[in-house]
Formats: C-alpha cells, sequence, structure tokens
C-alpha cells in the first residue's frame, strides 16, 4: 500500500531518530510512505484568528499537492503537523466563505474543499493494520518494558481533530500493548510539556515538563512514549540541566513511539538513530535484553 | 434604557477581542474550569477565567498588563473543557494578535543566544515566532 507521507520540518533535521524509525517500520509492515514533492513548512502552530486566513495557505498548499499528486490522504507523524494539516483540512470543509477566499489564493483553477483525509500514523496503525495484525508482525517483543504513553496536546485538543478521546485516549496504549509492553497509565498523559514556550521562557517549560516526568515516574514507568518532537525536546532537556542540577531526580528515558516500533519489528537498530536520544534510551532497551549493543556516537542530545 | 456604564474606548476593545477570537465574551459565566486545567496556570497573574472576566469589562489595560496570554501554550485544554463553549484558546490568541499587530513583539529572535538557536529544534522556533513576534 503506497500513502502520501508529510514528513515537516522537524522529522528531516532534529528528528531524524522518528523520521527513519517511521519509514522503515512501516514499509516492514507492507506500507510504502510516499514523500510529498515539495511540501512546505505547515506553520507548526494553527491560525487561531478569526480575521486572518494568510496561516492557513501553508498547510492548504500541501494538501492541495496530495490532491494533485492522486492521492486521497496523506499520513504525518509529528503531533504539530498532524493538527495544523487535519485542522486548516476541516476549515476548508466546513466554512463555504473562507474556503473561497483561501481558495483565491491558489494558482488559477483550484478549488480545494477539504477532500484529502489527513491521518495519522497511529490511525494508520490501528485502522489499516490493526492491532491484532501488528502483534503478530512483532519478532521482538518488548516484554518488561512498563511505557508512559505520552500524547500531550495536538493530538486530541480540540476535539473536532482528536484521533481519540480527547481526556481518556487509549490508541497509544493499545500500541504499547500490540507491541508486548506494558503500557502505564499515569495522570499527566495528556498534559502539556510548555510546548513553544521554551524559545521564550525555558524554566517555565522545564516545570511543565517536570510534573509530566514524575507523574510517569510515580506510576512506574521506566520509560516514556512520544509522538512530538518539540515534546521530545521539552520533556529530555529539561530532565538533563535537572539531573545535573539534582542528583537524586531519576532521568525517564524519552522514545518515540516509532523506535519501539521498529525494535520490536525486529529491524536494524540503526534505523532508531539512538544518537539522536539520551544515552539513557538506549539503555533501557538493553537492559531489558530488548536491544543488542548498538555502535552509536554517545552523548550527542537530538 | 442602555446605560453606557463603560468609557467608549474599552468597549472597543471587547468588541475587538470578539471580533478577532469569534468568540462571545458573555456567555462565560465564571465556572473557573479553564483556570482548574490550565497547566501554565501555576505562572500566570491572572487566570484564564479573569482575563475573561475582565474582557467582558473591557479593561484592556488590565489585560495587556499581564503575562497571560503570553503564557498561554494553546494547549486546548480549556477549550475542550469549557461547558458554555468558549474557545478560550482563541480568546488568548486574540489579545496576542491585537498586541503583535502594533508590531511589537514579545520575543526578540535577534537576542537568542546562537546556542540555543543551534540546540532548538525547528517546530520549537516556527511556533514560537507565529506565537510571539510580530
Amino acid at each position: 500500500m503506497d500513502l502520501s507521507y508529510y514528513p515537516g520540518c522537524t522529522l528531516k533535521t532534529k528528528a531524524r531518530n522518528l523520521a527513519d524509525s517511521t519509514v522503515a517500520s512501516m514499509a516492514a509492515l507492507g506500507v510504502n510512505l510516499v514523500e510529498l514533492p515539495r511540501w512546505n513548512c505547515c506553520g507548526a502552530v494553527y491560525g487561531l484568528t478569526e480575521d486572518n486566513l494568510l496561516h492557513q495557505l501553508a498547510p492548504v498548499r500541501n494538501l492541495i499537492r496530495v490532491r494533485e499528486q492522486g492521492y486521497s490522504r496523506v499520513v504525518t507523524i509529528c503531533s504539530q503537523c498532524y493538527h495544523v494539516l487535519k485542522r486548516a483540512n476541516r476549515l476548508m470543509r466546513t466554512d463555504p466563505e473562507k474556503r473561497k477566499t483561501v481558495n483565491s489564493f491558489m494558482d488559477e483553477g483550484v478549488d480545494y474543499r477539504g477532500e484529502v483525509e489527513v491521518v495519522h500514523l497511529l490511525e494508520v496503525l490501528r485502522d489499516d493494520i490493526g492491532w491484532k495484525n501488528l502483534a503478530q508482525a512483532v519478532k521482538i517483543p518488548l516484554r518488561g518494558l512498563k511505557v508512559a504513553p505520552y500524547y500531550g496536546c495536538t493530538l486530541l485538543r480540540p476535539r473536532e481533530i482528536a484521533l481519540d478521546s480527547p481526556e481518556m485516549p487509549t490508541i497509544l496504549d493499545d500500541l504499547l500493548h500490540a507491541l508486548g509492553a506494558t503500557p502505564v497509565y499515569f495522570p499527566a498523559s495528556t498534559r502539556c510539556c510548555g510546548s513553544f514556550q521554551v524559545v521564550a521562557d525555558p524554566d517555565f517549560t522545564a516545570r511543565c515538563s517536570r510534573e509530566i516526568l514524575d507523574s510517569a515516574l510515580l506510576s512506574g514507568a521506566e520509560a516514556l512514549a512520544l509522538s512530538c518532537p518539540l515534546c521530545s525536546f521539552n520533556l529530555g532537556s529539561s530532565q538533563k540541566e535537572l539531573s545535573q542540577l539534582h542528583s537524586d531526580i531519576r532521568v525517564v528515558p524519552v522514545l518515540y513511539f516509532t523506535q519501539l516500533l521498529a525494535i520490536s519489528l525486529g529491524l536494524i537498530p540503526e534505523v532508531c538513530r539512538f544518537e539522536l536520544n539520551d544515552d539513557e534510551s538506549r539503555l533501557i532497551l538493553q537492559s531489558k535484553g530488548i536491544l543488542g549493543e548498538v555502535p552509536v556516537e554517545t552523548g550527542k542530545q537530538g | 434604557m442602555i446605560i453606557d456604564v463603560l468609557p467608549r474606548r474599552e468597549i472597543n476593545s471587547a468588541k475587538k477581542i470578539e471580533e478577532v477570537s469569534g468568540q462571545n465574551l458573555s456567555l462565560c459565566y465564571q465556572c473557573g474550569l479553564c483556570a482548574g486545567g490550565c497547566p501554565a496556570g501555576f505562572a500566570m497573574d491572572l487566570l484564564p477565567n479573569q482575563v475573561l472576566h475582565l474582557a467582558q469589562l473591557g479593561m484592556w489595560e488590565r489585560i495587556t498588563g499581564s503575562k497571560t496570554a503570553w503564557l498561554c501554550a494553546s494547549c486546548f485544554v480549556c477549550t475542550v473543557r469549557c461547558p458554555r463553549g468558549v474557545d478560550i484558546a482563541k480568546l488568548m490568541e486574540a489579545v496576542r494578535c491585537i498586541t503583535l499587530r502594533q508590531n511589537i513583539n514579545y520575543v526578540e529572535p535577534s537576542k537568542i543566544a546562537a546556542e540555543t538557536l543551534a540546540e532548538l529544534p525547528q517546530v520549537a522556533l516556527v511556533s514560537s515566532f507565529r506565537k510571539h513576534t510580530a
């Protein structure tokens, strides 16, 4: 099965560990991710003002390109990209007046009406592959690994674009379960990590992130799985600094769910690009006997 | 008879927030659910429901004098939980945008250290500049 694939800016640079593990895992599952030609940045955050449609142009341009390529669906992995593309698409579907204005900025004759469907990789795994089939494809079950599924904000809110229940999601839990891991319920699984505020005030995001990590630790998690490169940065970087300041703080390994997927499918560890994670992410998998020795450049932070 | 209790300038600011956000401010009945769920509440000088109340009253200067809208990370917890259907994240965006449109930046990109820039993922920078610069 071929699927149109929108990587977004961070997957091509800082989050190669998310991108490469995704493409390799999906190939192993028989899904060929075809990168959208000439894609542009989605804008990373959805424009929330009623009187300025300028910010809708970038995501809609991508969606028009998906249609031009003859695809009816586009899959994305970054939580921010999913949110922006899905909401912009919904606007084009539901608001005839704004649709007309946005289309008037595009090439002549383009009348985009939100025909393309925006899906997240987790939805492809749930709806196209199915948890049962996925469990059967697992070669190295993540047995004995307690993972906190971290959903964050933009996959679940607002309700009209949520890929699961906004308050009690299970999709990431179900995935971890299919991979043989033990998903751990923790109260902060949908709490915000502070997001882009890390640029203006890293102390603020460190505090937001600490609450999430503490909640995961208190619930018995040994690692945290997520899908967002911004969350990954906030949750990872705050730990690095805090563990330098306080020796008693336990580090929570932060992994992309696609890295766990790739390992459990028995793919070579190189596709996970563990050199872009904290060392702890690799060590926890090795301590469980899930991962062998990986030749990586150590000490590099993604 | 309509009693005009607020100065005209302040009435206009309430109207402006409604225009930019597309939200009906008078729907809010101050239940505080938005404040209860807000992950940034610990750092805010005004809680989201207080901003809404000030917006209803058209007290624009109290709102712009507060850090609250700038600390909002658009996580949409308030939006999802509001029993009156007010999209509070849109209201916070309107407050930010009305200021940013006067060419006032909250974050100065030129003042970010080179090593910080190199370390931050693209998604953080693009989001921050979209939310915090004119």
